[in-house]
């Protein structure tokens, strides 16, 4: 059911990476190949994780969908339109929810309206402040904050502009285990009521395989995708299902970090 | 339980009244020592506004006492500073000791109380005057100073072009103490005022450029890289997450920008200017009327303080969202 929705609601978002590469210079004059040329499609309204160990250039990825870093060669399109630097259409989120420290909840959230010279709009921070349950904090600072709700706030900061693709860059890697898992499911339920194009990076295998609906495995030296694994399973996800185990075996393996069990006990 | 409390209450109540009749002792002990102990030879018997002075503070105190029995919360901050108030008292009764009474220290260039108090009933007008100058002149150098600073550090921080161009005149340039251009400035300057403007504003200059060029570098990029997929424009970058980034930083420039322009501003007018509270105190020294220095450096030490002060309750208005800062 909730695939139709999706589905039916989503006509932008779809993104599309054509043989990107990205090259840094090294400090000694050399070159490190961050990311081999990949090529990718994401449907609109998809939610797609991107995981793999550091330096498999995950982030590089997002960063060059966001348009904050070019790509060295390939292109990228949102909507069939070449991505050229940042733009609004693309909300991004890191690890740490980078408000703005000097401003309320409130004027974080509607920072990207002021940056647009919107002159209204409070209507929808209010509405994206009860989105991301925070009503009663609009006044707070984010010192005030705990790490959930300044996560939170960013989500809704980001979300304000009505992104067609939200990019999030760990963005439940520096919450406890509980608050994650909490952030999770607020996290699908903000995705299914906007059915905006999810782009999700990991370490989190699990994370990945409860929230996706595709998983893109990478790994590194070079950068490049190694898998791209489809997660058949409906929603809500049993965390405890067996096929929720298989997936993630799955994933561990074609990651190498699967060893021979001495008892041979089996899935 | 609560009747503990209650008696805990009570006695810290009774220990807090203590507390408040201390400055009416030392107080005593101030007057009765000026009325009673016997002049050193030297000096002239002469009717003196000391005693009129101590009782006009006592009186103030005690009023203020009489207001705070009204208001609980003036009461607790007024127990809490009476020993400071008994110590006024007490450090003025050992200055008179140390002067008037035993002479332990000459004249003219240590002065007892009452002759200090005399300069500001007989010298009101000029020592009025002299603090208008010197505020004008403060007021006027600090704002053009700051102005300067911000608009350099802010470009330095900003463009790596200006920084290149101009942290080098900032590292040549800033170091020489403000006081040291007072010869070039007298001369190239119309009016010892704009030489002294040039002065004050050159040493809040400095500090203000430093500060702010290095806070607006140090802003986290990812400010940046949030800002512009939330669609800022470089305006809005430099204006709304640069310059508010580095605000704390630019606090500490204009804070240290204050107290080097204090600097300037007293020798520049020791050594130029024919008027302000510094000229006043090189102008007293020349006549060896050190009680004149004394009423002056009183003057410029409250003067100086509440400036500092204000600097400090703007910025902590401004800076709100800011946990853990300096306290002055």
């Amino acid at each position: 059911m909730v695939e139709t929705k999706q589905s039916q609601a989503s006509k932008f978002g779809r993104i599309e990476v054509r043989g990107v590469s990205k090259i840094f210079a090294d400090s000694s004059g050399g070159v490190i190949e961050a990311l081999a040329p990949v090529t990718l499609d994401v449907a609109p309204g998809e939610f797609v994780s991107l995981v793999g160990p550091s330096g498999c250039g995950k982030s590089t990825l997002l960063r060059m969908i966001s348009g904050l870093d070019a790509p060295s060669s390939g292109q990228l399109y949102l909507d069939g339109q070449e991505i050229q630097g940042p733009h609004y259409e693309r909300g991004l989120m890191f690890q740490d929810p980078t408000l703005f420290p000097w401003l309320t909840v409130q004027r974080n959230i509607a920072v990207s309206l002021e940056a647009r010279k919107l002159h209204k709009g409070q209507e929808e921070v209010r509405e994206m402040i009860k989105l991301v349950g925070l009503e009663g904090f609009e006044q707070a600072f984010p010192f005030q904050l705990s790490g959930g709700m300044a996560q939170r706030a960013a989500m809704a900061r980001a979300l304000v502009n009505h992104p067609r693709v939200l990019l999030l860059d760990e963005p439940l890697g520096a919450l406890d285990a509980f608050t994650r898992m909490q952030m999770q499911d607020e996290l699908l339920r903000i995705w299914q009521e906007r059915s905006t194009t999810m782009l999700f990076v990991t370490h989190d295998i699990d994370e990945a395989v409860y929230l996706s609906d595709r998983i893109v495995v990478m790994a590194s030296r070079p950068g490049r995708i190694k898998e791209i694994v489809r997660v058949p399973m409906g929603r809500p996800r049993a965390r405890n299902h067996p096929d929720f185990f298989r997936l993630r075996t799955k994933i561990l393996e074609i990651l190498n970090f699967l060893h021979d069990d001495p008892t041979g006990y089996q899935i | 339980m609560s009747k503990i409390a209650d008696a805990q209450i009570l006695q810290a109540g009774k220990k807090a009244n203590v507390l408040l009749v201390f400055p009416v002792v030392t107080f005593a002990i101030a007057l009765l020592m000026h009325l009673v102990l016997p002049d050193a030879g030297d000096t002239l018997a002469r009717p003196s506004a000391y005693p009129a002075f101590l009782a006009i503070l006592i009186l103030l105190y005690l009023l203020c006492v009489a207001v705070a029995f009204a208001v609980p919360k003036l009461l607790s901050f007024l127990s809490q500073r009476a020993p400071i108030f008994a110590a006024v008292f007490l450090v003025l009764a050992l200055w008179d000791l140390a002067t008037l009474k035993l002479r332990l220290v000459p004249l003219p260039f240590f002065p007892e109380p009452g002759r200090v108090l005399a300069v500001y009933l007989n010298d009101w007008e000029v020592l009025g005057t002299s603090l208008f100058h010197s505020l004008r002149l403060q007021f006027t150098g600090y704002f053009i100073g700051a102005a300067f600073g911000l608009v350099a550090g802010i470009g330095i921080g900003w463009s790596k072009k200006v920084g290149y161009w101009f942290t080098p005149l900032v590292k040549m340039l800033g170091p020489i103490p403000a006081t040291a251009w007072i010869p070039v400035a007298l001369t190239v300057f119309p009016t010892s005022f704009s030489a002294s403007v040039f002065l004050v504003a050159l040493a809040v200059w400095f500090p203000v450029t430093i500060m702010s060029s290095s806070g607006i570098a140090g802003v986290p990029n990812a400010y940046f890289d949030v800002a512009r997929t939330l669609g800022a424009d470089n305006r809005f970058l430099i204006f709304k997450v640069a310059i508010p980034a580095a605000l704390p930083l630019i606090f500490i420039g204009l804070f240290m920008g204050l107290t080097t322009s204090f600097l300037a501003l007293i020798v520049a007018e020791m050594l130029g200017v024919k008027a302000g509270l510094g000229w006043y105190i090189s102008w007293a020294q020349s006549w060896a009327e050190y009680d004149k220095v004394y009423a002056v450096l009183i003057i410029i030490s409250f003067v100086f303080s509440n400036l500092i002060t204000i600097l400090f309750k703007i910025r902590d208005r401004v800076l709100i969202w800011q946990k853990g800062v300096v306290k002055w």
